[in-house]
């Protein structure tokens, strides 16, 4: 008998089910895009029937952080850019685990883009969500590495004198297996993408547009926006990896001119997961190692057995 | 030195196999019945640069490296030479000879490369040096018995064979040690090398005095390095996981982990920093698995904020401290012991955590084995602190010492059972963090776990994880995980000890250190009491939790105290002071931070300072009076 019994139960499982009984107060203001997050978060969850106890959702720090204690799971509210090294030994540690994790442009692209380029590289079996807004909200409306150039904050009084990150392309290079843009403001999109994103064999990330009604109200709230796969003009192969980086290319161009382009960018099927990859060089064994310290059968090998190299 | 003791310097370039060269020599000294030491001294190259390793060996158990030494085997000349013109730099090659004639102690034998060095490239004073110090220099073209038989890498070999024949050691534990690494045609090859260099020095005049002491192990012994301890007793207590970024010296753990890991079911990970580093034990850690993780001095700095994360989500980990010559990139491959208070106290907030500076290769097992237990017991970090000293130290240890059972207790953790039993919160979270609980530790569950969902969060929060800032919920969080200390303390206390005691209990006079010079210390101890001082030492471990009892105790024992320890600004000296709020006028310190480990004999002439007023005169180390004094 398995000692998780959380994970792939056959149960029916509500949507409620995700929304903590006694519901911490939200410290998001009112028009806030990361409700949008948590609202699609649910939804998607609840559509792929995941129980709220196999899932892993490890968090950064900033208004996006929060996410941890408005969605019933298992939740680890970690450091400002770390949630995903803290997320990704956890997936190798029991890969059966859902393992999500989630926080700002800040937080994802700027203090933790080392990790976040790594992981994609490394191509763990697991979700990204980064709530971009491009701007630092919880700190009170510093320009974040997706601000526009020119943005003016106090901070930076003079305007950013810097090009914005291109999250997407970014993403692309350093190996993510999909890449996805979606926005607060079209939550059936949004839902769809993370189900997808979830579902997917490998490191997914969803750059979600999450207005800032407070601190970025010159910015826009996303709308109107262009689904590019409901759109004739944006006609391409989301497994074209050559395809993918110039639809992406002008994605972020054109939201910096104020042109809301979102949808799925790049799918990459049948790549073996990083796990997978370990597994498949014998350096990880096949079945999760959380498991063996609850396994009275398990046989624990000793240093003692290593010391012929000594004698 | 004659008859009792060897104490054989093994010299040449990085790259040159003096690092396997002298291991395979000690283990033969070790089959042969004695008692072996080495000490490592290397640059920070990959190739190149000057290097040696000294092995001590008699028949009674060794703990430290002696004050010199008495056989210089020279060789090597990789770092001299252009490898693609085969130009040599000046005169690098007779470095390793040159630069090694300081220590070598009356009486003392030389064999080096006539291959390499003739004897106009020998420095004019040699001959003279030579006399005057009763050296015995035998040289030996050892790079032409080399590729007679075989090639000239095979060099060091016939070195070996040369220090068989002028010390008389039976070449049977070579030939068994080279058999046994060594595909057929190869080890013919070297043992005909081997041979003929033997013979040849068999048929030399000797008149030196030098000769290996006779010994008999008793039971099985083994050779090992603390890097090896440390490695096996994280494998002994369960841990699966380890997450790493090179930097030496804390490569030689990480790198034994990987290796073994999995073999042994589990999984190494190297990654991007640091920081990364850290943040993926704590989640594998948190996923359930028994996790590590390490660096030397500016990677550890990385790992401040990880580790606070630690202390505050209670999530076990064991992290490995390697420390080295600081600041900054400092001196990487020297020992020092000047990040102490950075390991004590590094990270935002009240530090949380256990730490522990083993003295040696037997403790650095038990300790490392007692910080996984005290980790997933208490749900605390818990920090084995070392360094290259220790790292460059293989030893002898009984095989039977390793001979246990392994405990794969993941600590204070429900099952699913015990979960459905235990509080939970009106929202249906699991109550991972109780305000009281009994040992400290509240118990944990585990992700994928039925009815243990809770919230892990570097903000304060409340028994079920959401953030709080509630004046009471805080104090109650904090006080309890602060009180796992005291547990800790009394833990400790309640079990072996970890400090190492030495000399007479009832001796007028002690010598206290920390972590890796416990050894050297003890030899001090032994060479003073030789010369009739009445002198004991303490070597601590437990800096923590702080041994506060043991220590107290010990400098209660005695009128004055000298603290021995590599760093500049008495580190340990003031922690000591600080918890213990006296003993300013007891204790005299010992400084080094040279790069260079102490020696028996600074240590000596330190305690002379200490009670005879004395004047310190080396400059290799910094004596400081005692307040008052």
């Amino acid at each position: 008998m398995s000692a998780f019994n959380a994970i792939d139960t056959d149960r029916e499982v509500e949507q409620d089910e995700f929304t903590p009984e006694i519901e911490p107060q939200a410290t998001w203001c009112p028009g806030c895009g990361d409700f949008g997050v948590l609202k699609a978060l649910k939804g998607a969850a609840t559509e792929l029937g995941l129980d709220p106890e196999e899932i892993l959702l490890v968090t950064g720090i900033g208004c996006s952080g929060k996410l941890s204690s408005y969605f019933e799971s298992y939740g680890f509210h970690s450091i400002h850019g770390r949630s995903l090294p803290v997320a990704r030994a956890a997936k190798l540690a029991n890969p059966e685990l859902t393992v999500l994790a989630a926080g700002g442009d800040g937080d994802g692209y700027g203090i933790g883009g080392n990790h976040f380029m790594h992981t994609a590289r490394e191509n763990h079996d697991m979700t990204y969500i980064v709530f971009n807004n491009e701007i630092f909200g919880l700190t009170k409306g510093q320009t974040s590495p997706t601000s526009p150039k020119g943005h003016k904050s106090k901070t930076q009084p003079q305007g950013s004198a810097k090009d914005p990150l291109r999250p997407l392309s970014m993403s692309l290079s350093a190996g993510a297996s999909y890449v996805a843009r979606t926005a607060a403001v079209n939550p059936n999109q949004a839902k769809e993408i993370l189900v997808e994103a979830i579902q997917h064999d490998g490191f997914s990330h969803v750059d979600f547009l999450t207005q800032c009604p407070t601190w970025n109200k010159d910015a826009k709230q996303y709308v109107p926006y262009i689904d590019i796969q409901q759109n004739d003009e944006y006609d391409f192969d989301v497994t074209e990896r050559r395809e993918a980086a110039e639809a992406m290319y002008e994605t972020e161009s054109a939201l910096w001119e104020g042109k809301v382009l979102t949808g799925r960018y790049y799918q990459e099927d049948g790549r073996r997961t990083y796990h997978e990859e370990k597994m498949q060089q014998d350096s990880m064994p096949e079945s999760p190692i959380a498991g063996q310290y609850f396994d009275d059968n398990h046989e624990w090998k000793r240093s003692y057995d290593l010391l012929d190299a000594h004698r | 030195m004659t008859g009792n003791e060897l104490i054989w310097r093994i010299a040449g370039g990085s790259g040159d196999g003096i690092d396997s060269t002298s291991q395979n020599f000690t283990k033969a000294l070790m089959r042969a019945g004695l008692h072996v030491f080495t000490h490592r001294h290397y640059p920070s190259r990959i190739r190149g640069g000057h290097t040696y390793v000294e092995v001590r060996a008699r028949e009674e158990p060794v703990q430290s490296r002696g004050d010199g030494y008495n056989f210089l085997l020279s060789l090597g000349d990789s770092f001299a030479r252009n490898p693609q013109d085969d130009a040599y730099y000046g005169t690098e090659e007779v470095k390793p000879l040159t630069e090694n004639l300081d220590d070598l102690n009356e009486g003392g034998i030389i064999v080096y490369d006539s291959g390499l060095l003739d004897e106009e490239d020998l420095p004019e004073d040699f001959d003279e040096r030579a006399e005057a110090n009763d050296w015995h220099v035998y040289p030996l073209d050892l790079r032409s018995i080399a590729k007679e038989h075989g090639r000239e890498v095979m060099r060091n070999t016939a070195g070996v064979g040369a220090t068989a024949a002028l010390l008389g050691i039976d070449l049977r534990y070579f030939k068994e040690l080279m058999a046994e690494s060594m595909p057929e045609d190869v080890y013919e090859t070297n043992v005909d090398v081997l041979e003929d260099a033997h013979e040849r020095v068999a048929e030399m005049d000797h008149d030196h005095d030098v000769s290996v002491p006779t010994g008999d192990h008793e039971t099985e012994q083994v050779l090992l390095s603390a890097s090896n301890a440390i490695a096996y007793g994280a494998l002994d207590e369960g841990c699966r996981f380890i997450a790493g970024y090179p930097m030496t010296p804390w490569t030689e753990v990480f790198t034994l982990m990987s290796q073994h890991l999995p073999e042994f079911g589990g999984v190494a990970e190297q990654v991007e920093d640091e920081i990364a580093a850290a943040s993926l034990a704590l989640g594998a850690s948190h996923a359930g698995v028994k996790a590590m993780s390490g660096s030397s001095g500016g990677g550890f700095a990385l790992m401040s904020e990880p580790l606070g994360l630690a202390e505050i989500t209670e999530t076990p980990v064991v992290l490995v401290e390697a420390a080295r010559a600081g600041p900054s990139t400092g001196m990487p491959t020297k020992p020092e012991q000047g990040d102490l208070e950075h390991v004590l106290y590094t990270s935002q907030g009240d530090s949380n955590r256990v730490v522990f500076a083993p003295g040696n290769v037997a403790e650095a097992y038990e300790q490392t084995r007692k910080a996984f237990e005290l980790a997933y017991g208490y749900h605390i970090p818990a920090i084995v602190m070392y360094d290259q000293k220790l790292s460059g130290e293989l030893r002898n240890v009984d095989a039977d010492f390793f001979d246990r059972e392994p405990n794969p207790d993941p600590g204070a953790t429900l099952t699913e059972d015990e979960l459905s039993e235990a509080a939970h919160h009106a929202s249906g979270k699991f109550q991972r963090y109780q305000h009281d609980t009994p040992a400290g530790a509240s118990p944990r569950s585990i992700p994928g776990q039925r009815g243990g969902r809770f919230l892990a969060s570097g903000n304060e929060h409340t028994p079920e994880g959401h953030i709080s800032e509630d004046p009471g919920n805080r104090v109650a969080q904090m006080n309890r995980r602060m009180e796992k200390l005291d547990s800790i303390e009394q833990e400790l206390a309640e079990s072996a000890s970890h400090q190492s005691h030495h000399g007479d209990e009832d001796a007028t006079y002690g010598i206290m250190t920390f972590g890796s010079q416990q050894g050297t210390v003890e030899e001090a101890v032994d060479q003073l009491r030789a010369d009739g001082h009445d002198v004991k030492s303490l070597g601590v471990s437990d800096l923590m939790p702080l041994a506060t009892e043991e220590i107290e105790a010990f400098l209660e024992s005695v009128d004055e105290c000298l603290v021995v320890e590599m760093n500049a600004s008495a580190q340990f000296k003031g922690l000591v002071q600080r918890e213990l709020g006296r003993f300013g006028p007891t204790m005299s310190s010992l400084l080094k931070y040279n790069g260079n480990p102490f020696e028996p004999a600074e240590i000596v002439e330190g305690f002379e300072a200490t009670i005879n007023g004395t004047e310190f005169e080396r400059s290799t180390a910094r004596f400081q009076p005692a307040a008052g004094d």
